[in-house]
C-alpha cells in the first residue's frame, strides 16, 4: 500500500500524561511518528500537537478515529493544504567562512544566531523539504551539532 | 462537605449507587478500607487476589448491566489487576477501579509498592487518572463512572496516592459530568439509516452480524424485534451469545473459527451485511479479503474507530446500537418485504442440513460436548454460564441453549484462563435467584482456584464443571492439528485432588465419569447450595470443530479432523 507523509495536528487538554496518550497510541498501535511537536496554546488550556506521520488511507483514518477516541482530545485535523514549518539550528567551528554560512542560512530564511570564540549557531526556518537541503549544503563547513524541531503547520 | 480523599471515595459509591466493591486491601488503600469499615451501604467482598476482584467486578458487571467496581492496593495489588483490566478493555466491560498509590511525596523514589499505575494501565483502559489533590476527587469520580457507561463502555482506573486519600477537602458531587473534548454519538444519522433499509430492502440474501454491542446496549429485545418482521435470518459472534433464542428460526449459530458450517457459509454467501456492535475481529473473519467478498456493508456502531477499520463499510452508522434499531424498526416495517428472502432462509436450512454442529458419542469417557449440552437440557434458563478460555469455552457458546442476553459470561477479546470462576462469583452477586455455573477445563481451573475461599465465605454457590481431559486441550489440539502432535507442555497428567481441594476449602466436590454419575452430581451441588467442583473425566482427544485455521476463509473449514 502507498505510504503517504500526512501533517495531524490535535488539539488536546493541557493537562499531565496527555502526550503520553498520545505517543502510547502510535507506539502501541504501530503508527510511525515522522516528527512530534507540542506546545500550549496561549490563552486557553489547551496544548497544539503537530504529528508527522506516514501510512495508508486507511491507516491514516484510523490514527485520526484513534486519536479522537483518547478523551482529552477535542480536535484532530488531518490537514490537505497548508503552511508547514520546521526550524533546525547548527553548530560550526569558527575557523569556517562566516559570511558564506550567512549567506546559506540567508537562503533558507536564516541567519547566524550566535558567535563564540570557538563555534557560531546558524539557524533556518523553512518547509521541512528545504530544511533538509540546507541541511545538505551546510555539511561543507564541518557541522559540529545539528538540531531540527519538527514540523508546525496551520491549514491554509 | 468537608471531608478526607477516602471518604469521598465511599461518598462517591454511595452516590453511584453501588452495592458491591469487590477487592483486596493493602498499605497505599488503607485509609480508604477504614471507612470502608465504618460504612453499611455496600458490600465489600474480598477476593483473594486481585486479578479474581477485577474479574468478579466484570461478571457483576456484565450479568447486571451496571458498572462494576473493584478496589486495590498499589504497586502488586495493582499490577496484579492489570490482566483484568486489559480484559475488560478488550470486551468494553464498565468498572471502576480505584488502586492506591504511595504518598505524592514518594511518588517517583522507587519506593515501597511504587510502580507507575497509569503509565501501565494507559493502554488497557478506556481512560485513567492520577488524582493530586483531594479537591479533584469527586469530579474525577464523576467522570470514572460516566466515563465507565457511556460511549463505548470500558474500565476507567483511578490512582489515588496515600495521602490524597488522607487530605481534607470539599465533597460536592452535584455538579453534573461535562467534557467538552468526549461527546459519544448515540442517536444514528437519519439520511443514513433510511439508505441502509432501502438497501436491505434491495438486497436478495441480507444477514444480521451481531456482536456483543448488542448486549452492552441492552438492544437485544429491539434486535430481536427487527430480526422477526424482516425475517432476515442472523448470526452472533461468541460476545453476542443468548441475542436471540438458541431455538429462534432465525438464529443460524455462532460463526467464525468454532462458528457453525451454516453460520459461515451465510457468511461468505450474502450479499448485504448488517453488523451491529461487532467489530470485524479476526476470529470472526478469517482472511480478510475473503470475508463476506460478494457483501455491501453496512456497519452500526458507538465507536467510529472500530468502523472501517478491517473491512470497509458502505453505510457506516455511528450511533448506540439499541438507538440505530429502534430508528430502523419502522422503515423496516414500510420498507422491507419478509416473504423476499425465502429462497435465501431455505438456503441456509440446507447448509445446516448438510452440517449441523454435532459431535460423535463413541468411546468410553464422556464426551465433553455432551456435558454442556445435559446442562442446558436440565437447567437452560435458569442458568448464567461463565467460562474459562479454552475448548470447553467453545462447547459452550456452541452447545449451550442460550436464552437471553447476559446469561453468557466468557472472556472473548483477551482470552483471559482463570476468568471462569472470580466472574461466576461477580455473576452470582448480581443475579442470586439464578444457578451460576462455570464452565471450566483442568487447566484454567488452576489459575484462580483460591477463589473457592471467597464463595464459601461470601455464600457465592458457583458450580465449577471441570471438563478434565488431562491437557491443555486448544493448545493440544493445534499442537496435534498443525505440530505434528508434538504435545509441548500441554499434558496435564499432574493434577490435584479436586474433590478435596474442593472440600478442603468448605465446598463440595464431584469426580464424575458417567452420564448418570453426572446428572446426580449437578443435582446435588444445587442441593448444597455451597461451592462445587465437579470433576468431569472427557474425552482426550476431542477437538473443536468444526474449525476455520488462523488466517483461513470462513467457507474453507475443517468439519472433521482424522489422525495421519
Amino acid at each position: 500500500m502507498d505510504q503517504e507523509r500526512r501533517v495531524i495536528s490535535v488539539i488536546v487538554m493541557n493537562e499531565a500524561s496527555v502526550l503520553s496518550r498520545i505517543s502510547g497510541l502510535f507506539s502501541g498501535r504501530g503508527y510511525n511518528i515522522e516528527s512530534l511537536t507540542v506546545a500550549p496554546i496561549p490563552d486557553s488550556k489547551y496544548s497544539r500537537i503537530t504529528i508527522v506521520t506516514a501510512g495508508s488511507v486507511r491507516v491514516i483514518e484510523q490514527i485520526t478515529k484513534q486519536l479522537h477516541k483518547l478523551i482529552p482530545v477535542l480536535k484532530v485535523y488531518e490537514h490537505a493544504d497548508l503552511v508547514e514549518k520546521e526550524m533546525a539550528m547548527v553548530k560550526i567551528p569558527m575557523s569556517e567562512s562566516l559570511s558564506d554560512i550567512e549567506a546559506l542560512a540567508h537562503a533558507y530564511n536564516g541567519r547566524i544566531v550566535n558567535v563564540g570564540s570557538d563555534t557560531l549557531i546558524a539557524m533556518v526556518a523553512d518547509e521541512p523539504m528545504r530544511v533538509t537541503h540546507f541541511l545538505e549544503a551546510i555539511k561543507r563547513f564541518h557541522p559540529k551539532e545539528i538540531v531540527r524541531s519538527g514540523s508546525v503547520a496551520l491549514e491554509r | 462537605m468537608q471531608i478526607s480523599g477516602a471518604q469521598m471515595v465511599i461518598e462517591a459509591l454511595i452516590a453511584e449507587e453501588v452495592e458491591v466493591v469487590f477487592g483486596y486491601p493493602g498499605g497505599a488503600i488503607m485509609n480508604v478500607y477504614d471507612e470502608i469499615y465504618k460504612q453499611r451501604s455496600f458490600q465489600h467482598i474480598l477476593t483473594r487476589h486481585e486479578q479474581a476482584a477485577i474479574h468478579a467486578a466484570e461478571g457483576y458487571s456484565k450479568a447486571s448491566g451496571r458498572v462494576g467496581v473493584a478496589m486495590i492496593t498499589s504497586g502488586p495489588g495493582f499490577t496484579n489487576a492489570v490482566t483484568g483490566l486489559a480484559d475488560a478493555y478488550m470486551d468494553s466491560i464498565p468498572l471502576v477501579v480505584i488502586s492506591g498509590q504511595v504518598p505524592m511525596s514518594l511518588i517517583g523514589t522507587d519506593a515501597f509498592q511504587e510502580i507507575d499505575a497509569v503509565g501501565i494501565s494507559r493502554p488497557c483502559t478506556k481512560h485513567n487518572y492520577l488524582v493530586t489533590d483531594a479537591a479533584d476527587l469527586p469530579r474525577v469520580l464523576k467522570e470514572a463512572f460516566y466515563l465507565a457507561r457511556t460511549g463505548r463502555p470500558g474500565p476507567i482506573h483511578v490512582d489515588i496516592p496515600k495521602d490524597v486519600t488522607a487530605q481534607i477537602a470539599t465533597f460536592d458531587y452535584s455538579k453534573e459530568v461535562e467534557l467538552e473534548t468526549y461527546k459519544p454519538t448515540v442517536k444514528g444519522n437519519a439520511r443514513q439509516i433510511k439508505k441502509a433499509i432501502e438497501a436491505i430492502a434491495n438486497a436478495k440474501r441480507p444477514l444480521f452480524y451481531l456482536g456483543g454491542g448488542v448486549i452492552n446496549a441492552n438492544a437485544a429485545e429491539s434486535v430481536r424485534e427487527l430480526c422477526h418482521l424482516t425475517q432476515i435470518p442472523a448470526v452472533e459472534t461468541f460476545m453476542a451469545r443468548g441475542t436471540l433464542r438458541y431455538d429462534d428460526p432465525l438464529l443460524i449459530s455462532m460463526l467464525g473459527m468454532h462458528g457453525s458450517y451454516a453460520a459461515n457459509m451465510a457468511m461468505s454467501e450474502t450479499d448485504m451485511v448488517i453488523a451491529l456492535g461487532a467489530r470485524f475481529d479476526d476470529r470472526v473473519t478469517g482472511k480478510l479479503s475473503e470475508f463476506a467478498k460478494n457483501a455491501q456493508i453496512i456497519h452500526v456502531d458507538i465507536d467510529p474507530a472500530s468502523i472501517s477499520k478491517l473491512v470497509n463499510a458502505h453505510f457506516p452508522i455511528v450511533g448506540d446500537v439499541k438507538n440505530v434499531v429502534e430508528a430502523m424498526i419502522p422503515l423496516a416495517k414500510e420498507q422491507i418485504n419478509p416473504a423476499r428472502y425465502e429462497s435465501w432462509l431455505a438456503t441456509i436450512a440446507n447448509f445446516n442440513k448438510l452440517h449441523p454442529l454435532a459431535y460423535k458419542e463413541e468411546g468410553d469417557r464422556l464426551k465433553p460436548q455432551w456435558v454442556i449440552e445435559r446442562i442446558g437440557q436440565l437447567l437452560g434458563d435458569k442458568a448464567n454460564i461463565s467460562t474459562d478460555v479454552g475448548q470447553h469455552q467453545m462447547w459452550s457458546a456452541q452447545f449451550y441453549p442460550f436464552t437471553r442476553p447476559r446469561q453468557w459470561i466468557s472472556s472473548g477479546g483477551l482470552g483471559t484462563m482463570g476468568f471462569g470462576f472470580p466472574a461466576a462469583l461477580g455473576v452470582k452477586r448480581a443475579d442470586r435467584e439464578r444457578i451460576s455455573i462455570n464452565v471450566t477445563g483442568d487447566g484454567s481451573i488452576l489459575m484462580n482456584i483460591q477463589e473457592l475461599m471467597t464463595a464459601v465465605e461470601y455464600r457465592l454457590p458457583v458450580i465449577n464443571v471441570i471438563l478434565n481431559n488431562n491437557f491443555l486441550g486448544m493448545v493440544r489440539q493445534w499442537q496435534t492439528m498443525f505440530y505434528d502432535k508434538r504435545h509441548s507442555s500441554t499434558d496435564l497428567s499432574m493434577q490435584p485432588d479436586f474433590v478435596k481441594l474442593a472440600e478442603s476449602f468448605g465446598g463440595v466436590g464431584y469426580r464424575v465419569s458417567t452420564k448418570e454419575e453426572f446428572d446426580a452430581a449437578l443435582k446435588d451441588a444445587i442441593e448444597k447450595n455451597v461451592v462445587a467442583i465437579i470433576d468431569v473425566a472427557v474425552n482426550r482427544f476431542e477437538n473443536v470443530l468444526p474449525m476455520v485455521p488462523a488466517g483461513g476463509s470462513l467457507f474453507n473449514m475443517m468439519l472433521e479432523y482424522k489422525e495421519k
